[in-house]
């Protein structure tokens, strides 16, 4: 019972008063010793700021914070008490609650829709790639039914609080079940749900199955390799496709491990901006060197894990060039980024990659001002490594043959 | 508390089941190394509230560093040193505390504090047994517990840092130490630390199942049993079946990390020219081993929650469940369901995408059980007589919340919408919603609830008031904003929005949701206080203070060995005859015969009863000529 005690007497309030004193007159002095300190920065390892007084002070603030909530909880008590001593009811505080569901039902939906309007507007703009655009329809039609259940329900939940709050009086209604509504209420989000599952499923298979079907013009194939922390590109050069890689070819002048053995290799392109022609198909073969990364286009409704060791494709088409959406969202500065959406270490917050998407005559223009990874130096070493990697197999094979 | 009276209780009438090994209780025996499961219950109550708040403050660290990514806080270097240099927390310490907030959150707050502290209380109270089926392996299964958390704790004093690698820690980044500062050490003691945590769990979950199959009371089938021990026993049975699951995944990734195997690496290359000699694994094996318990995992959360909620709501609205067995029903879908869907956090991993389609099937059909169960909810609250006691308000937010973050569950699970939304902003705020908030709701209002069974003395309501209205509305502060910010296609688990030109935008919303955040976990002081001081001066209890139905109001206030002095009640009927017409009063208990409610009693009640629907009938149609007479 220390603690009652504690309350009631009437050393807690100078004790607290105490404490203010003494946490302004610490901050007044912190305050005066910062002073100094900018005044001659000589001293500054000896005024060292520690945060400490702060922290203190706003644990003092919290301190008379919760004194007053004990006051008023002081007051509540005396009020309860004195109006039993007069015969009548004290607080009913099934009814304050009551009202309080009912007035943050009232806000929270306020606040909802302040939400939907404000926050809502900074959303992504319309996808500007061709799937984005169904995904989007999607995305609204889904928004659609399941903004309409949860208006309905949080309605339903909160005026349910207020209109049946406790009354001595009345009864509560004995209903243990009803068959025929929990089959209702079965049935319907099953039927729901279904129509969604089905319009997903197809969606989603379009969407993956990204093989270029027959007659239409082949994608473009652009390679993209994540490591810590940075996104590499390769581009296919005039022979319209890539050479292979092998990751255990990796070192500082090749860092793609590219196999230039494979012909296809040589004419193969570093670029340092994703530039891509617009309303051509384009499929990015995802790979990654070190840890899982992600592939992330937030504006084409791009998505996909690169993951060590499986390399993986996302084929799409985007429809807006950089210039249109510059336009249309009225920000000179916009740029498409590949930002990484896989936890990756120290730096994953700052992987990006520019993604430009020009017209095909821009696109032409800049792909012929891109550099081949097989540089002429490049190449003056790796024809000596290649026959001595050649020599080395033959050996190998002789050993085996023994 | 009068131990004395309690032990003469229980020796004169269970001589036989106990001895008088009680009577040498000491200190040691009664308080830590205790087999009690009230006591045990206690025990993960309150290392599971310490965890909490541990996690909590580990939250309002990175919630500052999200909210004022160029400001630097001197405090901050004073209290973490190395971790936050000049007063700005290190990246690297930034993921740690994401992943460590959010292993403690979801393992050793709202699955060992949730299910290890109600199943322990409520199974063999709820049930009329006089302890666990194996105290002993009860008392193993908090100490390993235990360990667990000082292990997972003890990351902090190691020098690079607790793991970082998120809570799922996917290899090769958790796998490979070079590959950040916490994926060596701290990463070890992760994997230690989970091992024994789930050996705890595996300890307790198979006591719940064996308590609940074989020791309920006599006239207790399992239709009779309350929603809370439904959930807390399916709950179990998930966490049985796999958890182990989960061991096999981190011990191949310790295989990786420390016996160079390469089960989930392959192809790797560190710093751009260290070739690594791993072939042939695959990392999204881990994935598959780490969700195929990590999906069961946020059901084995939120079950107890969704049957905690059940009771109170049922309770405090005077009224009987709405549709019990379709309530029963629904989390046996749940439970079984649950197995098949663990794709959904997959689909866009680079697996085959005919599997994403199969999974957003069965995703989807998993929701039809939660609706059913929502549905239910308000239809008990609908024409009720709700007493709005600190508990009921809890187990009213957990059902807000888990609609709220439920109905965003039917975007995600949409494998096309998901390659959008996949790890954004709107994962985080569904996850927090759905399981976050409404687990660690559900729990609350357990505390609440059960308090008096647990210390015999009541909690101050205002304070719950207080305390419920500022985590109610925080909450929603903190998780609704965050929809549009993943709309938006800003990523979780960035250390700072700084770097995107298109991210800047949401710097303000991030300070708001910060600061909502400071008020919530300040909010949690008047819990704390509110819990602590009423354990040593708070109202003495009553035995039946919410004026309930099930079997543990029936059990004496004061902590016997044993739970009832004498012999266990029996069983006469199911929990939730509430205002049931012609009864007296408006709750019916169930350890009252049929025969002492002749004036309340319907045809429905004796549906396996023949010769009781007879009786029934002949009083019934006596009432109704001696009616006539008069």
């Amino acid at each position: 019972m220390g603690f009652k005690n504690l309350f009631n007497t009437k050393k807690i309030l100078s004790l607290i008063a105490v404490f203010m004193l003494l946490g302004t007159s610490v901050l007044f002095a912190q305050d005066a010793a910062s002073a100094g300190a900018s005044a001659s920065p000589a001293t500054d390892a000896a005024a060292k700021d520690t945060g400490l007084p702060t922290a203190g002070y706003y644990i003092l603030m919290f301190l008379v914070v919760c004194f007053f909530i004990g006051i008023i909880g002081k007051v509540f008590r005396v009020y309860d008490l004195t109006q039993q001593i007069r015969g009548k009811k004290p607080l009913n505080w099934n009814n304050v609650m009551g009202v309080l569901c009912l007035v943050f039902l009232v806000a929270g939906l306020y606040g909802a829709y302040w939400s939907f309007t404000v926050q809502g507007s900074m959303i992504l703009p319309a996808a500007a790639s061709e799937h984005g655009g169904i995904l989007d329809k999607m995305f609204w039609t889904t928004t659609g039914i399941t903004m309409t259940v949860f208006f309905i329900t949080q309605i339903l939940l909160f005026t349910f609080l207020f209109r049946y709050r406790y009354n001595a009086k009345r009864r509560a209604h004995f209903l243990p079940h009803n068959n025929t509504i929990e089959k209702v209420w079965t049935i319907a989000p099953a039927i729901v749900l279904t129509v969604l599952v089905i319009f997903g499923f197809f969606t989603w298979k379009s969407i993956t199955n990204s093989v270029d079907a027959k007659g239409e013009p082949a994608s473009i194939n652009i390679d993209i390799t994540g490591h810590q922390f940075a996104w590499e590109l390769r581009y296919p050069g005039k022979d319209g496709r890539l050479g292979k890689t092998n990751y255990k070819l990796v070192n500082g002048a090749n860092k793609l491990g590219i196999n230039f053995k494979d012909k296809y290799s040589y004419d193969d392109l570093q670029a340092d901006t994703m530039v891509i022609p617009v309303n051509k198909s384009v499929r990015l073969n995802i790979h990654a060197q070190d840890v899982i990364h992600s592939v992330y286009i937030p504006a084409f409704r791009v998505q996909l894990n690169a993951v060590p060791g499986l390399p993986t494709f996302f084929k799409f088409k985007p429809i807006m060039t950089t210039a249109q959406m510059r336009a249309k969202l009225d920000k000179p500065t916009f740029e498409y980024e590949v930002l990484c959406n896989k936890i990756c270490g120290g730096s994953h917050y700052n992987m990006k990659k520019v993604v430009r998407v020009v017209t095909e005559a821009e696109y032409q223009a800049w792909l012929a001002q891109q550099k081949p990874y097989l540089t002429d130096q490049l190449k003056k070493d790796l024809k000596f490594a290649a026959t001595e990697d050649s020599k080395q197999v033959q050996q190998n094979r002789l050993a085996l043959n023994n | 508390m009068s131990t004395l009276s309690v032990h003469d209780h229980s020796v004169a009438h269970h001589e036989e089941d106990h001895g008088h090994h009680h009577h040498k209780e000491t200190f040691i025996s009664k308080y830590i190394f205790s087999m009690d499961h009230k006591m045990i219950a206690k025990q993960f109550l309150i290392t599971g509230i310490t965890m909490a708040v541990i996690a909590m403050i580990l939250s309002i660290l990175f919630r500052i560093q999200l909210a004022y990514p160029d400001k630097a806080f001197p405090l901050m270097e004073t209290l973490l040193g190395r971790f936050a240099p000049g007063g700005r927390l290190d990246s690297n310490f930034y993921l740690a505390l994401v992943t460590i907030h959010g292993t403690i959150m979801v393992f050793f707050v709202l699955t060992a504090g949730l299910s290890g502290t109600f199943s322990n209380l409520l199974i063999p109270l709820q049930l009329g047994a006089r302890d666990m089926a194996s105290p002993f392996m009860n008392m193993l299964s908090y100490w390993f517990f235990f360990l667990a958390s000082v292990i997972m704790l003890s990351s902090f004093m190691v020098q690079k840092g607790p793991a970082s690698g998120g809570w799922t820690i996917y290899p090769p980044l958790s796998a490979l130490p070079k590959a950040m500062p916490g994926s060596g050490m701290g990463m070890t003691l992760w994997l230690t630390s989970m091992v024994l945590f789930i050996a705890s769990s595996l300890m307790g979950g198979i006591n719940y199942v064996s308590t609940v199959l074989n020791m309920r009371t006599k006239g207790m089938d399992l239709w009779k049993m309350p929603l809370t021990i439904w959930a807390f026993f399916l709950t179990a049975v998930l966490g049985i079946l796999s958890f182990p699951v989960l061991v096999a995944g981190v011990v191949l990734l310790i295989f990786d990390r420390s016996f160079g195997t390469s089960f989930y690496l392959s192809e790797i290359v560190l710093n751009g020219s260290q070739v690594q000699p791993f072939e042939g694994g695959s990392p999204i094996l881990f994935q598959h081993l780490f969700w195929f318990l990590g999906h069961p995992e946020v059901y084995i959360v939120i079950m107890p929650a969704m049957g905690i909620s059940s009771e109170v709501m049922s309770v405090n609205s005077r009224k009987p469940i709405f549709g019990y067995h379709a309530m029963v029903y629904s989390l046996i879908g749940i439970t079984v369901l649950s197995f098949i869907v663990w794709g959904h956090h997959m689909f866009v991993t680079g697996m085959n995408p005919f599997l994403g389609g199969v999974f957003m099937i069965t995703t989807l059909i998993i929701a039809v059980p939660s609706a059913v169960k929502t549905f239910n909810w308000l239809a008990t609250l609908w024409r009720g007589n709700i007493r709005f006691t600190a508990a009921m308000l809890f187990a009213i937010g957990m059902v807000s919340f888990f609609i709220s973050g439920g109905l965003t569950g039917i975007f995600l699970g949409n494998a096309a919408l998901d390659i959008n939304l996949h790890d954004t902003y709107f994962v985080v705020a569904h996850f927090h919603l759905v399981m976050g908030s409404a687990a660690i709701f559900g729990m609350l209002a357990g505390v609440y609830h059960w308090f008096p069974k647990m210390f015999g003395r009541m909690m101050n309501e205002r304070l719950g008031y207080l305390h419920f209205w500022l985590t109610f509305i925080g909450a929603y502060l903190v998780f609704f904003p965050m929809h549009f910010m993943g709309l938006d296609g800003v990523p979780r688990r960035y250390y700072a929005f700084t770097e995107f030109e298109s991210m800047k935008q949401w710097l303000s919303v991030n300070t708001f949701i910060t600061w909502a955040a400071i008020m919530a976990a300040v909010a949690q002081c008047a819990f704390l206080f509110n819990f602590v001081y009423s354990i040593f001066f708070g109202k003495k209890a009553t035995q039946n203070p919410w004026e309930a139905n099930t079997l543990e109001w029936t059990a004496p206030v004061e902590h016997i060995h044993g739970n009832w002095p004498g012999e266990i009640p029996s069983v006469y009927r199911w929990p939730y005859d509430y205002s049931k017409p012609g009864a007296d009063e408006d709750f019916i208990q169930q350890t009252v015969p049929l025969s002492q409610t002749m004036s309340s009693n319907l045809p429905h009640d004796f549906e396996d009863n023949p010769t009781g629907l007879e009786e029934h009938a002949k009083w019934a149609s006596t009432q109704k000529s001696n009616e006539q007479v008069k």
